[in-house]
């Protein structure tokens, strides 16, 4: 009998935005405006994030487990109407996917959402495409097309329920769902 | 029932509703100028005395307010309440410009059994010109009140009622330290007799009747990922029609019946197909790069109006499904999304998005003339009612997701609003059969 364990994503969407007030900013120049889905803003600005993790990460198998590693961030965030992934999340992913691809027994189940602009069927393909973006690059860090999963949810599960710029940055996200035999 | 008016420029009703089981209110938010007044007289109670719940002269009112061409005079306003043909003082109604007076009868046989009459009098006329009488009980004398309304409708009008009919719609409830609980839920146009259909802890989307009315198809996420089911109403006995890896979406019933269009991503990126719900054959309609999605049947369906991203922004095209060029419909501004086509086929709504305000737009599809009907900030979800008179939305109210609907012509608007909880991605039913 196989025991699923089903990482809290939640807990790892309020670290990040607890530990990356410089993101907050990012999201919130870009958030606003429709038709303006580069974050020119953003990108040079990621200089923070190079090297951020660089030293000893452990691809260990139970480093899953350890809520001081990298591999506890599971949650990426986009623009508006945008799949395209920021800088400043690409080398957060390049770490799951080199953790996957040294631990081939180790599946992962990408969600994608949106906010709730735009309408809803659009925004699960949008959702779909933001996961798929993410799946892409973690695949080609070596891990296998068979241990990771899309699902898109659009924007029927935000994690901030209000109407304005800060929910919809913090719901126009992808998160990385561990499952763990 | 408590009926409360508020006059402020517009004039606004509030219709509270007192039935434990009733959750949604109607709130008229725009009243239509120039709408035909129209008397309809409180029926006359005959046979045994009985507390009655129901006030058929009210719900016939309240429909035909609803419907933005009449404009019921206020009760205490009649200047006379005549029960039958003789009584009626032509004269009277003639100097004070009323074209049409309703009158009625509501005779209690037993209890929960009824016998009512109306009449409609057409003043320039001098008589009456239409006169019905139906036999009801407690569970169908809402619906006879509403088809009741149909006929003076029709009658005056020239276009078929759809006030007897039913709409279908999304719940979400989110408490803090519970589950979320998402509905599927079927009531009455005015909002009455709800009834769920399908009660899950994940969500549920995308709602579509059958062209009889007797099925819906819809999505479920109740499995951890999209599926589409069709469910039955009379019998609640369900099928799952897809569940292909990635999203399955987007489920549109033919207007004939014999085709769902829906939305598939099993090949990687999304895009629509046409699944003979006979054959279970299923084609591809597009193949792109882009995003394709919410696909919505012309009349005839053999076409399909469709979003796509394949531009960079979502717009409007419309396809054969036997392939061939896309057209591209919409082009002013960066976000055009969901289409409805009108019961005519004359006419498609859909979502109109500038900056971060969206709203329910018409487009004329043999002009190309687009008009913005709504003014919310978050409008989507149309649907035609299916005489084609008005379009049923989701907006946001207070932060809370609410129903409102709105004449195809924009001038008459009016909002369901749920006790708590938002309600959502409404769909109005075909005409009964």
């Amino acid at each position: 009998m196989m025991r699923l364990k089903i990482l809290s994503v939640l807990l790892a969407a309020g670290f990040l935005v607890a530990c990356d007030p410089a993101q907050v900013k990012d999201g919130d120049s870009a958030g606003g405006q429709m038709g303006d889905q580069t974050t020119t803003g953003g990108i040079s600005d990621t200089g923070v994030n190079t090297g951020r993790y660089m030293d000893n990460v452990s691809y260990d198998r139970a480093a899953i487990n350890d809520s001081g590693s990298v591999l506890a961030e599971r949650v990426i965030y986009f623009d508006f109407d945008s799949d395209q992934i920021s800088p400043d999340f690409t080398e957060l992913l390049v770490h799951h996917g080199k953790y996957l691809a040294a631990n081939a027994d180790v599946s992962l189940r990408l969600e994608g959402h949106a906010d709730e602009r735009g309408t809803r069927e659009y925004n699960v393909a949008l959702g779909n495409r933001r996961a798929q973006a993410v799946r892409r690059l973690i695949l080609l860090q070596g891990a296998a097309a068979s241990q990771v999963a899309v699902i898109s949810y659009g924007e029927e599960k935000p994690v901030a329920l209000s109407h304005d710029e800060e929910a919809w940055r913090l719901n126009r996200r992808a998160e990385l769902v561990y499952q763990i035999n | 029932m408590k009926l409360k008016i508020i006059k402020s420029g517009l004039f606004l009703f509030l219709f509270y509703l007192q039935s434990a089981h009733a959750v949604l209110q109607i709130e008229i938010t725009k009243g239509a100028e120039g709408a035909l007044p129209i008397a309809i007289i409180p029926f006359e109670r005959t046979g045994i005395a009985m507390a009655m719940s129901v006030d058929v002269a009210e719900i016939v009112a309240t429909d035909l307010q609803r419907s933005g061409k009449f404009s019921p005079i206020e009760r205490e306003k009649l200047i006379d309440q005549p029960h039958s043909l003789e009584d009626v003082n032509f004269k009277l109604w003639k100097v004070a410009g009323i074209d049409h007076v309703v009158l009625g009868q509501v005779k209690v046989v037993s209890p929960q059994q009824y016998e009512l009459q109306f009449r409609l009098i057409d003043v320039f006329k001098g008589g009456q010109v239409l006169g019905y009488r139906f036999l009801a009980t407690d569970k169908t004398l809402r619906s006879i009140a509403h088809h009741i309304s149909d006929l003076i409708y029709e009658q005056i009008t020239g276009q078929k009622g759809a006030f007897d009919t039913k709409i279908a719609y999304i719940t979400a409830e989110r408490k803090v330290g519970a589950q979320p609980s998402y509905k599927l839920q079927i009531a009455d146009t005015d909002g009455y007799n709800p009834q769920t259909i399908l009660t899950s802890t994940q969500p549920i989307m995308s709602p579509s009747w059958s062209p009889d009315g007797t099925q819906i198809a819809y999505v479920s996420f109740e499995n951890a990922r999209s599926e589409i089911y069709i469910q039955h109403l009379a019998t609640q006995k369900r099928d799952k029609i897809a569940a292909y890896e990635g999203i399955n979406g987007a489920p549109v019933w033919s207007p004939d019946g014999r085709y769902l269009a829906l939305t598939l991503s099993k090949d990687g990126n999304p895009d629509i197909y046409v699944l003979d719900l006979r054959t279970k054959k299923l084609t591809a309609i597009t193949r792109h790069w882009g995003i394709d999605t919410e696909p919505a049947w012309m009349p005839d369906s053999r076409e399909l109006i469709f979003t796509s991203s394949r531009t960079g922004k979502p717009q409007l095209y419309r396809t054969s499904i036997n392939g061939g060029q896309k057209q591209r419909l919409t082009y002013e501004g960066n976000y055009n999304a969901n289409a409805e086509v009108s019961p005519d086929g004359r006419t498609i709504a859909y979502v109109s998005g500038e900056g971060n305000i969206f709203k329910i737009a018409v487009l004329d599809i043999a002009t190309g003339y687009v008009q913005i009907l709504t003014d919310g900030e978050l409008d989507e979800s149309p649907s035609f009612a299916p005489n084609g008179s008005m379009i049923l939305y989701a907006a946001q109210a207070d932060g809370r997701g609410v129903l409102a609907a709105i004449s195809t012509d924009g001038r008459f608007k009016q909002r369901l609003v749920l006790s708590e909880g938002d309600v959502r991605e409404p769909t109005w039913a075909p005409f009964k059969q």
